[in-house]
C-alpha cells in the first residue's frame, strides 16, 4: 500500500533532492509507515542505485554527494520517530572522525563523513584542529569501531601517528581501527604509523570502513 | 660561474582568451562578491585592517565584506613592475610584463629517488640536490621550494629549506610554505644577511612568498599573518587561489574565475592597505574537480583556459602573475605529462605570465622527477622557441640565399647563410629522432637521457657558494627559532 511513497522516497535519492526526501520521510510518519521500512526499502535502494551509476561512470562525485545529503536529510526525520518506537536501525558500524591538531581543513573530512553515514555507519564528527585524547575520549564515549584521522599538511599529519599512539596506550588496539587519509598521506606513510587503511577519496574510505567492519565481524566469529 | 637564465621575452603570438568587455565582467562580478558575499579573513590583523577601512565585518564568522571603492583605490597602490632579486644579479628575475621566467614546482612529498629510482618521502638533501640541478638550468629563473624537508621540524622546516636553496644555488628563492609569524621574520632575516641588510632586501629581495588562500571566499590565518610580514618587509608576495570548479568553485569556469579572483584581489587589497605600495602579485592555479574522485586533476582543458585567462585579470590590476603549469596528473613521466605540461606551459606563456610554476613534481605536484624536470625545462624550452615567432625581415626572407641556392636540385646545407642561421632552429635533447634502425638496436628511452643529465649535472655543477659567514649566520638564525620553540617562547600555533 506505500508502493507509491517507497518510490518517491528512492526517487528522492536518486534526484538528490533533500527537500523531497524530507518530505517523503515526513509523510511516512504522518501515513503510518515503519521507519525502518521507508529506510530499508525506500531510501536504502535510492542510494544503492546511485552507488551502482557512480560506479558505471554515469553519476559523478557531486551526484553522490548530493543523494548522501538526500539520505542524512531523510534520517533526520526519521530518527526521532525510530526513537519514539523504540526501534533501533542497524548500523554498519561507529566511526569517530576529525582533522588532526594544528589543522583545519575539513572539506576531505565532510566529505568522509557524509558518505559514511548516508551509507549507513554512525559517525561522529569531532571537527578540526582535535587534539589526539580527544580522538581517544570520543572514540570511548561511543564505543567507535573505526577512527578517521585526517591531516592536509605535512606539518600536521605527524598527528595522526599520535592518535594511533594514543589510543594503544589506552589499550584500545587493536580494537579500534584507525584509517588516515589526506593531500600528505600515502601507503606508506599508513604503514608506517600503523594505521589500519588509508584512502584517497570519499568512495574508498566507505570502500575501507566497510572491509575493516567484515573484517572485524571475520575475527569475531573466528 | 653563474648560468646565465634564458627566459621566454616578448612573446611574439597572441591569443586572446577573454575580451576586455569580458575582463570587466569577471571585475564586476567579483566586486559584488567582495562587497555583498565576504571574504573570509581569519585572523583579527586583518578583521581590524578591514574594519579600519570602511568594511563590515563579522567577528564571529571572521568575514569581511568590503566596499567596491576601498578595493579599487587599494589595488591601485600595487607597482606593476619590480624584481625578484638573485645571489648573483646578473639571475635577476624582472617581473615587468615581458618575461616568463619558469621555476620549480612545490611543495612536493614525495622523491623518486635519482640513483635507485625508488619512491620514497622527501627530505633536505633532496632540496638542496635539486636547487643544484636547477641552478644549472638555464630554463629555470628562479626556485620554488620542490619539497617538503619531512626531516627537519614543523615550526623550522620552511627555513631549512630556503637555506637549503640558498646554499646551493644564485638563483631566487620564492616559497609557499611559509604559514606563520615567526617564520616569517626569521626568513626575512636571513634574506637581510645575505644581501647585507634590509635596504639592500628591498631593492632587490632574493626572497619572495606565496599564499595560498583557502577557496572558495577565504584565506588562511596564518598565511596572512606572515604575508603581512612580508608586506612591511617589501617582501614580493603573493596569493594563490586553487579553485577547483564543482568543488570549491562554481561548475562554470567564469564563475570559478570570480570566485579566484575576489580570493586574491582581496588579500592584495589588503596587503597595499597595510603597507602602501608594497610589491605583491596575483597566483593561481584553478583547476577543474575530477568529476568522479573530486581529486584536484592538474590538466585538463580547463586549466590550460584559466592558465591564459587569468593574466588577463592580472594585467587588468597590473600585478604581475605567477601561474601553476607543468601540474600533471601523471603519475610518471609519460604521454600524459607530456601533453598536459605542454599545453599548460604554452597557454601561460603565450600570454605572457610573469612566473611559470613549475617544473618537476607528478601526481598534482606531490611527487618530484629529476626526468620530469628536465621533460618540463625542455617543454619550456620548446615553447620559448615557439614564441619568438617567425622573423619577416630580409634576412629572415632570405631572399639572397634563396638566389644563390636556385631552383633544384641544390639545397641549403652548405651556404654561409644556413650557417649563419641554423642555431636559431630548435634541438632536442631527450627527443627521439635517431633512425629507426638505431632506436631498435640501441632502444633506450628519452627517460634515460633525461635521468643521466640530472645525475651529470648533479655530479659535476658546482654553484657559486655562499660565504661561509652567512651560511652559519642563516644557521644560527634557524637555531634560534628551534631554541624558542624548545624553550617554550615561541609557542607554534595551528594553522590551515
Amino acid at each position: 500500500m506505500y508502493e507509491d511513497l517507497l518510490a518517491a522516497m528512492r526517487q528522492s535519492i536518486a534526484d538528490g533532492d533533500q527537500d523531497a526526501a524530507t518530505a517523503t520521510a515526513n509523510q511516512a510518519i504522518e501515513e503510518g509507515l515503519d521507519p525502518l521500512v521507508a529506510i530499508d526499502e525506500g531510501y536504502v535502494p535510492g542510494l544503492s542505485y546511485v552507488g551502482s551509476c557512480f560506479s558505471s561512470g554515469e553519476m559523478f562525485l557531486p551526484d553522490m554527494m548530493l543523494a548522501a545529503r538526500a539520505m542524512n536529510a531523510a534520517m533526520a526525520v526519521l530518527k526521532p520517530e525510530l526513537a519514539r518506537r523504540s526501534q533501533e536501525r542497524s548500523v554498519r558500524g561507529r566511526v569517530v572522525i576529525g582533522t588532526v591538531k594544528g589543522d583545519i581543513h575539513e572539506i576531505g573530512k565532510n566529505l568522509v563523513g557524509t558518505m559514511l553515514s548516508a551509507s549507513g555507519f554512525e559517525v561522529v564528527d569531532l571537527g578540526v584542529d582535535v587534539a589526539p585524547e580527544r580522538f581517544v575520549d570520543a572514540a570511548r564515549e561511543h564505543s567507535a569501531d573505526i577512527v578517521g584521522v585526517s591531516a592536509l599538511l605535512t606539518t600536521t599529519m605527524t598527528g595522526q601517528r599520535t592518535v594511533v599512539e594514543s589510543l594503544a596506550a589506552a589499550g584500545m588496539r587493536p580494537g579500534v581501527k584507525v584509517i588516515v587519509g589526506g593531500a600528505p598521506v600515502t601507503r606508506a606513510w599508513a604503514a608506517e604509523i600503523g594505521a589500519d587503511g588509508y584512502s584517497e577519496d570519499a568512495v574508498g574510505a566507505v570502500a575501507l570502513a566497510t572491509k575493516l567492519m567484515e573484517g572485524a565481524a571475520g575475527a569475531a566469529q573466528g | 660561474m653563474a648560468t646565465r637564465i634564458d627566459p621566454i621575452v616578448s612573446p611574439k603570438l597572441t591569443l586572446e582568451v577573454l575580451t576586455p568587455e569580458q575582463v570587466g565582467r569577471i571585475h564586476e562580478a567579483t566586486l559584488e562578491v567582495i562587497e555583498t558575499v565576504g571574504v573570509r579573513f581569519p585572523t583579527p590583523k586583518a578583521l581590524d585592517l578591514w574594519e579600519a577601512h570602511g568594511a563590515t565585518v563579522d567577528r564571529e564568522r571572521q568575514v569581511a565584506k568590503v566596499p567596491r571603492k576601498v578595493i579599487e583605490d587599494a589595488l591601485a597602490l600595487a607597482p606593476a613592475a619590480y624584481v625578484l632579486g638573485a645571489r648573483d644579479p646578473s639571475q635577476d628575475c624582472p617581473l615587468d610584463g615581458e618575461h616568463v621566467f619558469a621555476a620549480t614546482d612545490g611543495c612536493g612529498i614525495e622523491v623518486i629517488d635519482i640513483e635507485t629510482g625508488e619512491l620514497r618521502r622527501s627530505r633536505l638533501r633532496d632540496v638542496e640536490e635539486i636547487a643544484r640541478v636547477a641552478d644549472a638550468l638555464d630554463e629555470v629563473g628562479f626556485h620554488w621550494v620542490p619539497v617538503s624537508a619531512q626531516d627537519k621540524p614543523a615550526e623550522s622546516r620552511a627555513l631549512h629549506e630556503l637555506a637549503a636553496i640558498w646554499k646551493n644555488s644564485t638563483k631566487h628563492a620564492q616559497t609557499e610554505s611559509i604559514v606563520t609569524e615567526h617564520e616569517a621574520r626569521a626568513a626575512i632575516e636571513m634574506a637581510a644577511a645575505i644581501m647585507g641588510g634590509h635596504d639592500a632586501l628591498r631593492e632587490r629581495p632574493v626572497l619572495s612568498m606565496m599564499q595560498c588562500t583557502t577557496s572558495p571566499l577565504g584565506q588562511d590565518g596564518g598565511s596572512i599573518e606572515a604575508a603581512l610580514v612580508a608586506a612591511e618587509h617589501g617582501i614580493p608576495v603573493g596569493f594563490m587561489t586553487m579553485a577547483s570548479s564543482a568543488f570549491s568553485g562554481p561548475a562554470t569556469l567564469a564563475g570559478t574565475l570570480v570566485v579566484g579572483n575576489a580570493e586574491v584581489v582581496s588579500a592584495m587589497a589588503l596587503m597595499e592597505l597595510a603597507y602602501p605600495g608594497c610589491p605583491v602579485y596575483y597566483a593561481a592555479a584553478q583547476t577543474a574537480m575530477d568529476l568522479r574522485s573530486g581529486a584536484y586533476t592538474g590538466g585538463g582543458p580547463e586549466d590550460f583556459l584559466f592558465g591564459a585567462a587569468t593574466n588577463a585579470l592580472a594585467d587588468f590590476y597590473h600585478v604581475p602573475l605567477s601561474m601553476g603549469a607543468f601540474a600533471t596528473g601523471a603519475k610518471e613521466p609519460d604521454w600524459q605529462a607530456g601533453v598536459e605540461n605542454a599545453m599548460s606551459c604554452f597557454m601561460a606563456s603565450v600570454v605572457t605570465s610573469d612566473m611559470l610554476l613549475g617544473v618537476g613534481l607528478l601526481n598534482g605536484s606531490r611527487i618530484f622527477s629529476y626526468e620530469q624536470m628536465l621533460f618540463d625545462c625542455e617543454i619550456y624550452s620548446i615553447v620559448r622557441s615557439m614564441l619568438k615567432g617567425i622573423d619577416t625581415s630580409d634576412e629572415g626572407l632570405a631572399l639572397d640565399a634563396i638566389r644563390e641556392v636556385g631552383p633544384a636540385p641544390a639545397d641549403y646545407l652548405a651556404i654561409k647563410h644556413t650557417r649563419a642561421h641554423m642555431r636559431e632552429l630548435w634541438t632536442p635533447r631527450f627527443m627521439e629522432r635517431r633512425p629507426y634502425g638505431q632506436w631498435s638496436e640501441a632502444p633506450d628511452r628519452n627517460r634515460d637521457w633525461a635521468l643521466e643529465k640530472a645525475r651529470t649535472i648533479l655530479r659535476t655543477h658546482q654553484p657559486d657558494p655562499l660565504d661561509p659567514a652567512v651560511s652559519a649566520e642563516l644557521d644560527s638564525i634557524i637555531a634560534g627559532v628551534e631554541a624558542d620553540v624548545a624553550s617554550g617562547k615561541l609557542v607554534v600555533a595551528a594553522h590551515g
